[in-house]
């Protein structure tokens, strides 16, 4: 029982509210994605640019995402040069369950076209129907696992 | 130039991330966790960038071009169909148990922290399974 109780502790970590911080940031994202279609007619999907450079089409393909992804990866350090603190990244869950995710992550979203920013964001901004199912379906897996997990499996 | 450029674009997205709390699966996990410790901050995340995205877009179309490329690369896909159901619901479950999505892990990889990289590796992994296995049927749209 004791043993339970400190892993779903480290399951269960409160964070912040933080309404104004988030919206901020969901702006910064929108300017970002209106920018990369506006000087390089390219949607800011995540999964769409990495699997590009993970599988390059050619060397002029490849080293947009390349510079992209650098200037993503720059993020925290920019953070943290303007906040004098880095951003919190809480990993809740053990190694094996992390792998088991980004595995599922990727071929998800590599055969559902898109994540969070290339269907939720781009996609809907375009009022695509593709991406308006595809964003209501993972938020709803996403909901029905975290609940399966925290109340059904973890009660 | 278009090296220079796609880099800002990137940190811009990268800091967004970050700023709005995207890049930690804590985080992510307590929006999905209304039963529990409900944390509502991503509805602003997704509020703000998408009305942005939104009024930008429209600005941005009424271009015939983009600034430095010959065209927009829009995806031609309009097919709901169970691979894009299926492949979203199996991306949902998979966010669903760490809280790290493509978007969210790619910026926190400049934290250094060894789980970012560990999550990223097997996300690239998913992506190349996912091509292996898809690449004997041809013609099949390309994820945005």
């Amino acid at each position: 029982m004791v043993a339970w109780q400190i892993e779903k502790d480290r399951i269960m970590i409160e964070t912040t509210f933080t309404p104004w911080a988030s919206l901020g940031g969901g702006i910064l994202i929108g300017l970002a994605a209106t920018l990369l279609m506006l000087v390089h007619g390219r949607i800011m999907g995540a999964t769409g640019i990495l699997a590009g450079l993970v599988m390059p089409a050619g060397r002029r393909d490849f080293a947009w995402r390349a510079a992209l992804v650098a200037g993503m990866v720059c993020g925290p350090l920019v953070y943290l040069a303007l906040t004098r603190a880095m951003p919190a990244v809480q990993v809740t869950v053990p190694l094996p369950l992390l792998l088991l995710s980004g595995l599922i992550v990727g071929v998800g979203a590599s055969y559902g076209g898109g994540c969070p920013s290339g269907h939720g964001v781009c996609g809907i901004a375009r009022l695509s129907p593709r991406s308006i199912i595809a964003t209501l379906t993972f938020m709803a897996t996403a909901l029905s696992t975290v609940y399966l997990v925290r109340h059904v499996i973890g009660a | 130039m278009q090296l220079l450029t796609a880099w800002a674009i990137g940190l811009i997205f990268g800091l967004g991330i970050l700023i709005s709390g995207m890049a930690n699966p804590a985080k992510v996990l307590n929006f999905f966790d209304v039963a529990g410790t409900w944390d509502p901050s991503l509805a602003f995340v997704m509020g703000g960038a998408l009305v942005t995205t939104f009024i930008g877009y429209r600005l941005v179309f009424r271009r015939a071009l983009p600034v430095l490329d010959r065209k927009f690369h829009l995806p031609a896909a309009r097919a709901i169909d169970a691979r894009l159901v299926g492949g979203s619901a199996l991306f949902g479950i998979g966010w669903g148990i760490s809280g790290f999505c493509p978007g969210g892990a790619l910026p926190a990889l400049g934290t250094g922290a060894p789980e970012v990289f560990a999550f990223v590796a097997a996300l690239i992994a998913g992506m190349i399974l996912a091509r292996f296995l898809q690449t004997p049927r041809s013609g099949q749209p390309k994820p945005a």
